[in-house]
């Protein structure tokens, strides 16, 4: 069955028969069963990707209309459809100040880690940050709740944010850190022995060339930020309405969706599944955007 | 780091670094070393500011918080041994369905049963169900798994009813629909750690095997699995670990009920989920107690993606 044993019968010669699988032999089926069943794992594995996306095209792209981008959120039952105008717009907001906050942070971390590095305290960073990914985005709004929220900005825009750039913090450090080990070693020693110090080879030589794919990190770390619930309901609430400062709570699209998820109202209900697909698209085209970013390497 | 100082004279068109380029060099380091430390700090506070949140709770209820099961809101007691129950049985449930279907499915990826034109772009798919947000999976289960797993349910229920775990009929939200949208969740993450493990083993060992006479799936049990076996586990880990503190998909699915159920057909409530529903309403020492409940859930966590990592840094035979 396999290319291998396929192989192996084209020689007739006679000291190797014994050594040839026959086709329909009980090793032979045994060998197709495992083979089949592991190609069923895929399918089965894939199938929940295609209705998922499936669904949320038919049921969201009937409501994808203007009044979606232009509209605030329609309270229940009321003949005006309604938008998520203002969620969209929290979502970029936050996303933007999740990004501000968490890539010179992150960067800046990593560059140490790939750079700097010697002895135990990089290990013991890597570490801390792969845990890091690990812990719940929940927590990360609890953790934003206790440090910012209660002391000071109260349900917020920037809190939102704040809890969004812990998210994104450990994808950025890692992807970062990764591409800038990337870049040969040969590279750096140029630089420097054109006479360039440490600080010039980082920032002009080596942060470059790992540029591709740190911004590959960047649009992963968007994605995930950008369709993240959890944290924001301790952090960023919601609102009915636009807000015009960054200090009061402010909507976001997963959580119009998390709130209108069940609601028994159609017009709601209908609003839950065009921000699902407008989440969906985002999360798409930045994965695939992300994929095809990657292959182009500058060394 | 420093550019070597030349002392022959041949050389002395070279000028000596300015001090200035050697302190702007060493303030470098020390910043970026102060944000990487700062990174790792970012995982001991958020253990610290929720203990702190929580220690109301923790002073008043000790650790009867964690084996003791009511929720009482009026009368101020909490206990968290159903959420505690339910996220370790959701997660689970999740574990039990998607670690097989994650290692078949990366055995399927890693060898050639397929060309690698058409292997990758399958790869790239199912790590893409790791990318869609967890509220879209919980709308598309409220309206999709739910109705799809009612005669299911029902049929457990029916011919397994004397059974404990489906003592209960099968009412749509409840632990089964939050364990099946759980196994889709952490299904990339088994896959994609457990392809690279095996795709990265040294191909020697297979050519070896292969040349012992082994067929291809004796190599992949006797052989393949058994040296990439690190990344397999691992991965599983880390899924659980995802498992474990998955919020909003669980959130509308699970039913939300704070009464203990032993069985997985009746509506549950995990840690995670408690703590989305209740939080916003919450004042006083309920909040204390959801922290403490959010104290155990980090800790949980933090145990097991410790435990995945030095399972997948320490146990690499290759």
């Amino acid at each position: 069955m396999t290319s291998h044993s396929q192989a192996d019968s084209r020689q007739p010669d006679q000291n190797a028969k014994n050594i040839t699988r026959k086709k329909g032999s009980r090793q032979s089926l045994g060998e197709t069963a495992w083979t089949v069943v592991a190609g069923l794992c895929l399918l089965t594995a894939l199938v929940p990707l295609f209705l998922v996306i499936a669904y949320v095209l038919v049921q969201g792209f009937s409501r994808l209309d203007v009044a979606a981008f232009t509209r605030l959120p329609p309270p229940p039952l009321s003949a005006n459809e309604g938008g998520f105008a203002n969620a969209l717009a929290g979502t970029l907001i936050m996303v933007a100040i999740g990004a501000l906050i968490s890539v010179p942070f992150g960067v800046l971390a990593a560059i140490y880690l790939a750079e700097f590095s010697s002895g135990q305290i990089p290990r013991w960073i890597r570490f801390a940050t792969n845990v890091l990914s690990g812990v719940p985005s929940i927590l990360m709004g609890v953790f934003i709740y206790g440090l910012l929220v209660l002391p000071f900005f109260g349900f917020s825009a920037i809190a939102g944010g704040a809890a969004l750039a812990v998210l994104m913090l450990p994808i950025i450090v890692r992807t970062t850190d990764e591409s800038l080990q990337i870049v040969p070693q040969s590279v750096r020693w140029a630089s420097l022995g054109m006479g360039a110090s440490k600080f010039q080879t980082v920032l002009r030589v080596v942060l470059p060339a790992a540029l591709p794919a740190i911004a590959t990190g960047l649009t992963l770390a968007v994605a995930r930020a950008a369709g993240e619930t959890a944290p924001l309901i301790f952090t960023a609430l919601f609102a009915q309405y636009w807000t015009d400062d960054l200090l009061s709570p402010i909507a976001s699209l997963s959580v119009l969706v998390y709130n209108f998820a069940a609601v028994p109202y159609e017009n709601q209900r209908e609003l839950a599944w065009a921000a699902s697909l407008i989440l969906v698209l985002i999360v798409l085209l930045t994965s695939i955007l992300s994929r095809w970013a990657t292959r182009k390497q500058v060394y | 780091m420093t550019a070597p100082a030349y002392n022959d004279s041949s050389q002395a068109a070279i000028p000596a670094r300015s001090g200035q380029s050697k302190w702007l060099d060493r303030g470098f380091r020390i910043v970026t070393q102060g944000f990487a430390l700062a990174v790792a700090a970012v995982l001991v506070i958020i253990g610290i500011q929720v203990t702190i949140n929580a220690w109301p709770a923790i002073r008043e209820f000790g650790l009867s918080f964690i084996y003791t099961s009511a929720w009482n809101p009026v009368e101020s007691v909490y206990g968290a041994l159903p959420m505690i129950y339910g996220t370790l049985v959701s997660s689970f449930i999740a574990l039990l369905l998607a670690f097989p279907l994650g290692v078949g499915t990366a055995i399927f990826l890693s060898e050639d049963f397929l060309p690698a034109k058409i292997r990758t772009p399958l790869a790239f798919m199912v790590e893409l169900l790791a990318a869609i947000p967890s509220v879209v999976y919980g709308l598309w289960g409220i309206y999709v798994l739910i109705p799809f797993l009612k005669p299911i349910g029902g049929w457990l229920h029916d011919t397994l009813g004397w059974f404990p775990l489906f003592r209960t009929d099968y009412i749509g939200p409840g632990m089964l629909p939050a364990g099946i949208i759980l196994t889709v969740m952490i299904l990339p993450v088994i896959t994609a750690i457990s392809r690279d493990s095996l795709t990265s083993l040294p191909p020697s060992l297979r050519q070896a095997s292969m040349g012992m006479g082994a067929t291809r799936w004796t190599t992949i049990f006797r052989v393949l699995i058994p040296a990439g076996i690190s990344g397999i586990i691992g991965g599983t880990m880390l899924a659980l670990g995802r498992a474990l503190g998955e919020t909003m998909a669980v959130t509308l699915l699970i039913g939300n009920s704070n009464n203990f159920n032993i069985s997985i057909l009746a509506p549950a409530n995990t840690i995670a989920s408690l703590m989305a529903n209740q939080f916003a309403e919450a004042s006083g020492l309920q909040v204390a107690a959801l922290m403490y409940a959010g104290l155990v859930l980090f800790l949980m966590t933090l145990i097991v993606n410790v435990l995945a990592e030095l399972i997948i840094r320490k146990l690499k035979p290759y």
